[in-house]
């Protein structure tokens, strides 16, 4: 199978023009010696038999209920952020770096950028990140360029692959990551206070944290904010439907995995990252950032701007190496509250909350499952089991459940306890079977 | 075209949500609590169909315009590729990691690990990370991979090499991982001074990166002296696979003495830009890098089955969420299927076919900063334009109102008033002369009407903008 076009009468033509006697004359720049030594691949094949083949891979994968978020959630996505994304004329495009040709583009980032700033309660947000992980890093790099410091504050029940990318991007700058191990799935406040110094240019958490709980940090923004820090939080997006945005507890950075906001589980990407920030900083923002300006006549218009803060501009000064980004997995986000609206994010959020809420009393009736905390959840829940958790969840795998991420491997001591996950997509019948397999594996 | 914040009527309701079929929760205290909801749009859902509608029609894209910018590839996504992704959409990504969730994603991992030996035999390396999630973090996965190498190695490295014509991006990563940055200038014969290199290489050089051919459209004559001097001081060389379009099944990065490549699967593997993104950037290394590849990673066991190696103490760790942009590597994959190895030959032929022929059309009436064969792209210079004050960015503005996609214009930055044009392998000739037609009626009018090409673009719902005011005000969201 070829995409290309030409006809043998056309490469005539075209090689006559060019002076040249053969498409192989054309890569004599290359010497004999440095050809391809080797380039054994298959034939090609038809779209269908692609398609065949690509089908029976995917009957290999498993078809699980779903009770794991660990960053990615199974939440509704409207038809209409399908059809609208798929207009090949965003999909096909480019960075719009020649904006009279691409204000789709330009204005719907902006309207995503309105979004995120809205969703968060801050004033700054860039066109998107790659993921949750990668802006978390950002974060974290951009709070050290704005303080000057050398030292982050990880809290322990940030998600742990996101601090394992957080280190992985730190780790050949001369600076140093605290990570505070978290007290009953919390930050801990008292080691945060041995902790916290003129070093310190940020303190990173997470809301809702990896064991599911819901904190206002507006104290703890008044405490680092002392120490002349930032206050860094990850968010997810649905959940600010319902809960204290970060930029009203005094957050100066939040950033989150946007996959729960209109794209597809796709086996963990692509979605996008989003981070937003106060405006003072800016200028210290990497990636793109689209801003409102005029044409020559005077009429609204949109463009990429700050980009002398950017890696085509600045090489190796540049906020970050940033290119291209997940604009597209933006304009999903977009389109995905677009079509909620106001009200209809409110609402998705509470329905997660209620089904999570109804989870957990139903869990909590089967025999030898207790709830370790009373405190506030959204639509996740850390149980504890009377077994080591990994052996109950593969046991459930084997039944058709996915019913949650044991935390063992994470953190140690906590073997028996496993992460649920219960998005509005979960019914009651499903929770019904979770909580009666759930006995059936930890008794019979 | 009003934004949708501004069309938005209070109490006009959207999609409607699954019913909730439990009661409802205790509410949270109010301290947890937002004060009023998100000022989202309210909007029914004929609202957001013509908005997003009229927005994409004030957009062109690879489906409605021939799109030749320079450096990024923009050829034609194939349909099927977007119909072999939606094939695994709703695996959820978080089950192959619980414990025994590989069994229930062997199709998935199978994707990754094939896509990821396809790319060996065509880059000609040991192992392949398809973890990266865009072209520019596949180069700083690659820059950690190699400063992990130095440090096991016991090796104190300071700099990295990159000639002045390599993308912004190598640079920004290299320094991102916290090397200094050591910049080559380039030789007349337009590539990087091989002398200038020279004199630059000692015992601190951690890395060179390359780009091959570079951004210049041309083959580096050196590369494989470039490589083997690098070596001699224990530095390594990185393959930044921008251009990769180029050469493949002609050059194999890995046969010439690359040690690290990185390959950007929505340039050479036809996957959407999206608008700029997502693309992915898998990354191929030698040997005696593997021990360092980003977890997990998808290995395959002696009885065929697929597996995640998470417990790796030599890893540089994790470069993102998970397995990487798991729907852009199965389209490329699909891709790689469909063309085969005749298939993904006959690319690098017509690429370079199609380049050479702009190039030889045009050459008489623009300048031509490297007069000699190219290979996927060309590139020009406007300068003889300037005599009559006009500059690349007019003539971008003017090839817009006829109907294409402007070039890359200023970069590579080394060459005044640069037209950078890539026309890709599956545009035909009578695109290519549509094209080159409207590039002389620019040069024609550069003497003739200069003016003319000033006032472009006049066809595009706005006219040029004022950029300036853009950076001063900053304003990026509304208010």
């Amino acid at each position: 199978m070829s995409f290309t076009p030409h006809t043998p009468e056309e490469i005539r033509e075209m090689l006559a023009a060019i002076g040249v006697g053969s498409i192989g004359d054309l890569f004599l720049p290359i010497p004999k010696g440095l050809r391809a030594r080797s380039f054994d691949l298959p034939p090609g094949m038809s779209e269908f038999e692609m398609m065949a083949r690509l089908q029976e891979m995917a009957a290999r994968n498993g078809r699980i209920v779903p009770f794991v978020g660990g960053g990615y959630y199974d939440h509704v996505i409207p038809a209409t952020v399908d059809h609208l994304a798929g207009r090949s004329e965003f999909y096909t495009a480019y960075t719009p770096y020649q904006p009279e040709c691409s204000q789709g583009s330009l204005q719907a980032l902006f309207e995503y950028q309105t979004a995120i700033c809205r969703l968060t309660g801050l004033e700054a947000s860039n066109a998107s990140l790659y993921d949750g992980g990668t802006a978390l890093a950002e974060a974290a790099m951009m709070a050290l360029r704005v303080t000057g410091r050398d030292r982050v504050i990880l809290d322990g029940a940030v998600n742990p692959f996101h601090r394992a990318i957080v280190r992985t991007y730190l780790a050949n700058l001369p600076v140093e990551i605290v990570e505070l191990p978290p007290v009953s799935g919390m930050l801990d406040r008292q080691g945060l206070d041995g902790k916290l110094d003129d070093r310190c240019a940020a303190v990173m958490v997470q809301n809702p944290n990896f064991f599911g709980r819901v904190a206002d940090y507006s104290d703890l923004a008044a405490q680092v904010h002392k120490r002349g820090a930032l206050l860094v939080s990850a968010v997810y997006g649905v959940s600010l439907g319902l809960l204290k945005p970060p930029g009203d507890m005094g957050v100066d950075i939040a950033v989150g995995e946007g996959q729960n906001l209109g794209n597809h589980l796709s086996f963990g990407g692509p979605a996008f990252g989003f981070i937003a920030a106060r405006k003072q900083y800016i200028r210290n923002l990497p990636g793109r950032i689209v801003g409102e300006t005029v044409d020559r006549e005077g009429r609204r218009g949109f463009v990429l701007t700050l980009q002398a803060r950017e890696q085509h501009i600045k090489r190796h000064k540049a906020t970050s190496n940033i290119c291209s980004n997940q604009s597209l997995c933006a304009l999903r986000g977009l389109i995905f509250l677009a079509s909620l609206g106001k009200r209809g994010l409110v609402e998705l959020a509470q329905i997660n909350r209620d089904k999570a809420e109804y989870a957990k009393r139903a869990l909590a009736a089967v025999r030898g499952v207790a709830i370790p905390s009373a405190g506030p959840t959204f639509n996740e829940f850390t149980i504890r089991l009377p077994k080591r958790a990994d052996d109950v969840v593969a046991s459930l795998l084997q039944r058709g459940i996915a019913a949650g991420v044991p935390l063992g491997s994470y953190y140690p001591g906590e073997e028996n306890s496993l992460v649920v996950t219960v998005t509005e997509k979960r019914t009651k019948g499903e929770i019904a079977l979770l909580a009666r397999e759930l006995e059936a594996v930890l008794w019979n | 075209m009003e934004l949708i914040y501004e069309i938005s009527v209070k109490g006009r309701g959207g999609v409607r949500l699954p019913a909730s079929d439990v009661p409802a929760a205790t509410p949270l205290p109010g301290e947890f609590l937002r004060a009023e909801p998100a000022g989202l749009p309210e909007l029914s859902e004929l609202d957001v169909v013509r908005h997003f509608t009229g927005l994409s029609r004030r957009n062109i894209g690879v489906d409605t315009t021939f799109y030749p910018l320079g450096s990024c590839t923009m050829k034609y996504n194939p349909k099927a590729m977007e119909e072999a992704a939606r094939l695994f959409l709703p695996f959820h990504p978080m089950i192959a990691l619980l414990p025994g969730g590989e069994a229930l994603a062997q199709g998935t991992l199978a994707v990754l690990h094939h896509m990821g030996e396809a790319l060996e035999e065509i880059t000609g390396m040991d192992a392949v990370t398809c973890q990266p999630l865009a072209g520019a973090h596949g180069e700083m996965t690659g820059i950690m991979l190699i400063a992990a190498y130095h440090k096991a190695k016991g090796n104190r490295k300071k700099y990295v090499i990159v000639p002045d014509s390599s993308h912004g991006t190598n640079p920004a990563s290299a320094a991102m991982v916290g090397y200094q940055i050591v910049t080559i200038p380039t030789a007349p014969y337009g590539d990087m001074d091989l002398e200038a290199f020279k004199a630059a290489l000692n015992g601190e050089v951690a890395a060179v990166m390359m780009t091959c051919p570079n951004t210049l459209g041309l083959f580096n004559p050196h590369i494989k002296e470039i490589c083997d001097l690098a070596h001699g001081v224990d530095a390594l060389v990185y393959y930044d696979g921008a251009n990769l379009n180029a050469i493949l099944g002609q050059l194999r990065p890995g046969d010439v003495g690359f040690d690290v490549v990185h390959v950007n699967l929505h340039k050479t593997f036809g996957t959407p830009h999206g608008s700029g993104g997502p693309g992915s950037g898998p990354v191929g290394v030698k040997k005696a890098l593997i021990p360092f590849l980003p977890m997990p990673r998808v290995v395959r066991g002696k009885d065929g089955r697929f597996t995640l190696l998470n417990d790796n103490p030599q890893s540089i760790g994790r470069m993102a969420d998970f397995f990487g942009n798991f729907g852009v590597i199965a389209r490329a994959y699909a891709y790689t299927l469909m063309l085969g190895r005749e298939g993904l030959i006959d690319v690098s032929e017509k690429a370079v076919l199609n380049a050479n022929y702009v190039m030889s059309r045009l050459k008489d009436l623009y300048d031509l900063p490297f007069d000699q064969t190219c290979m996927h792209e060309c590139l020009f210079s406007a300068g003889r334009q300037l005599r009559h004050d006009i500059h690349a960015i007019d003539i971008a503005k003017f090839l817009i109102d006829k109907g294409f996609h402007p070039p890359t214009v200023y970069f590579p930055m080394i060459v005044k008033e640069a037209i950078m044009i890539e026309p890709t392998e599956t545009e035909s000739k009578a695109t290519l002369d549509a094209f080159v037609d409207a590039m002389r009626e620019a040069a024609e009018l550069a003497e003739k009407d200069p003016a003319a090409l000033k006032r472009a673009p006049v066809t595009t719902p706005i006219s040029r903008l004022d950029e300036t005011k853009a950076a001063r005000e900053q304003n990026v969201c509304f208010a």
